[in-house]
């Protein structure tokens, strides 16, 4: 569905994204991932065909975003990280205006703008002026707006982008709703949203794309090691004294401490069987194993540091 | 075609739903309605045409200033709100935003000029108008307040904020103005030049007086076309700046 290929743009000779490839395949949901300034916004403007690329193509649904702009428009829907709204129309109103800039006839607009209201739950304020309504609304008919002709690729740029805590549980919830009808991109810089939204990761950094995968894979190929907590029954036990040379002599096990119940092992590889093992037959008696996975806001850290050493 | 009545009417319903619509039009009546009493009527005998005449002078001018003022937000406040990103993520061709654009404010200036209608009724009270002369001042009152709107918003397709296209409007406007002064110290054939090119004066006496010259329709409707079509233009190259 999106196919890009050396996406180049260059802003006053400084390069915001460079050498970008990748494909997107229909009905994934997408997410690029990276800080601030990193090159997302560039590369989702492109695909809106709002921005020409310096080199490089980009295709959305086999249209060149070069050569056929308007077939590309009215392909996608777009919410930019600020919704564009006219705050004097009402939601219903406002959808059914966009619905007419996207193509929809007039006849078939009123529909068309209850269906997106039905789909993003804005019934109770569709009558409201847009003026009136709070930010997690406004972002609700942001996505409203670009879902109302029910286009075939929707792009989001930060769209939790200062929602409080219920908010984005919500607007999580209406991500994923979306799902399977549509192929989704959506850009965040909060690695943990867009694991819970998303298929597959693009890490953006320094405008060229550093990582790529699945949350699973991106974690196996940022990890060097395995963290692995084992909490075990009786440390009092006499073998407890040499439980830690038993395990460093597992092979991959790299380090070993203990601390009352809580044996912590770090390991090259992922042995977690072979010390289940030896745990039990040493006779300390096994409660529990458990491999502990770096904190997503590490490993986002991780793939971002990934990126600036390959630079 | 469709998209561009599209636009036209969300515009046009936009000056009605903010402050913006109404005070230009209370404004341009209240000065309208001074300028009617205090210059074109004024203290000794006229002739009803003469008053008429008088009448569509003073309201050339507040038709300008309307044009200046309804066209400065046209695009400009797009930007300066954010909402230009719908309108250049959609399917609709520039040419169909800027004559969108461009057709709400010039019905917003013929409803203007509308409710004008009732100083003339005036006049018609106590004395005689052809209707001949009062359809030749309104047409005259549109075009050049259409002139005025396409003007600006060439300005506003151009600057980042309402106040700069407010300006820039203005500067281009007035500097049309003043031709026809530049022309009186011009030798030819600049002299003929900058008179047929200046906005007011030449083009717009006779049909002032009730004279509809094809001439000079063409002129007003060339310097709303030009200007349209330069606003075409910047949005083009604007349009792929993201």
């Amino acid at each position: 569905m999106i196919h890009v290929e050396k996406l180049r743009k260059v802003y006053d000779g400084r390069p915001a994204i460079e050498d970008v490839t990748f494909e997107i395949a229909q009905g994934q949901t997408v997410g690029l991932l990276g800080l601030n300034g990193a090159g997302k916004s560039t590369v989702l403007k492109i695909l809106g065909a709002m921005l020409m690329p310096s080199s490089g193509t980009a295709r959305v649904g086999g249209f060149s975003i070069e050569d056929s702009p308007q077939e590309v428009r009215r392909l996608i829907g777009f919410l930019p990280d600020q919704p564009p709204l006219y705050d004097e129309m009402s939601v219903r109103d406002y959808l059914k205006f966009v619905a007419g800039l996207k193509g929809i006839t007039s006849a078939k607009a009123a529909s068309a703008a209850d269906a997106a209201i039905d789909r993003t739950n804005l019934a109770d304020v569709a009558n409201d002026p847009i003026e009136s309504l709070s930010h997690g609304f406004r972002q609700r008919t942001g996505i409203a707006q670009a879902i109302v002709h029910q286009p075939k690729v929707v792009i989001l740029d930060e769209p939790i982008n200062g929602l409080d805590p219920l908010q984005i549980v919500e607007m999580r919830d209406l991500i994923l709703a979306l799902r399977g009808d549509h192929t989704i991109i959506l850009s965040s810089h909060i690695l943990s949203e867009i694991t819970r939204t998303c298929d597959r990761i693009m890490v953006i950094d320094g405008g060229r794309v550093s990582a790529e995968g699945s949350e699973a894979e991106l974690r196996s190929r940022m990890q060097g090691r395995h963290n692995i907590d084992v909490e075990i029954a009786n440390p009092d036990h006499p073998a407890a004294a040499r439980i830690s040379g038993t395990l460093q002599g597992i092979k991959g096990v790299q380090e070993v401490s203990v601390q009352g119940h809580t044996i912590s092992i770090q390991a090259s590889d992922d042995c977690r069987s072979e010390i289940a093992r030896a745990v039990v037959e040493s006779g300390v008696g096994l409660n529990g194993l458990l491999r502990r996975d770096d904190g997503l806001e590490s490993l986002f850290m991780k793939l971002v540091q990934k990126g600036a050493a390959n630079e | 075609m469709n998209k561009m009545f599209l636009v036209a009417g969300r515009e046009l319903g936009c000056f009605f739903k903010t402050w913006m619509g109404w005070i230009v039009i209370a404004a341009a009546l209240f000065i309208d309605g001074l300028l009617f009493n205090a210059f074109a009527m004024g203290q000794q005998a006229k002739l009803s045409t003469e008053v008429l005449g008088d009448f569509f002078y003073f309201a050339s001018g507040i038709s300008i200033v309307a044009g200046i003022l309804l066209a400065m937000r046209l695009i400009a406040e797009e930007k300066q709100n954010g909402t230009i990103t719908l309108l250049y993520s959609s399917p609709v061709t520039e040419r169909e935003l800027v004559y969108g654009k461009f057709l709400s404010a010039a019905v917003f200036m013929m409803l203007l000029h509308l409710a004008s209608l009732y100083l003339p009724a005036l006049i018609m009270m106590k004395g005689k108008i052809s209707p001949g002369h009062l359809a030749a001042g309104y047409l005259n009152l549109a075009l050049i307040g259409w002139a005025a709107i396409a003007i600006t918003l060439f300005a506003s397709s151009m600057a980042a904020n309402q106040l700069v296209a407010a300006v820039t409007g203005t500067m281009i406007t007035v500097a049309l103005l003043v031709l026809w002064i530049v022309s009186d110290i011009a030798s030819p054939p600049f002299k003929d030049i900058f008179s047929h090119l200046a906005l007011h004066n030449k083009h717009f006496s006779s049909l002032a007086k009730g004279i509809v010259k094809l001439s000079d329709v063409v002129y007003y409707l060339s310097v709303t076309f030009f200007f349209l079509e330069c606003s075409v233009r910047v949005v083009e190259s604007r349009r792929w700046q993201g």
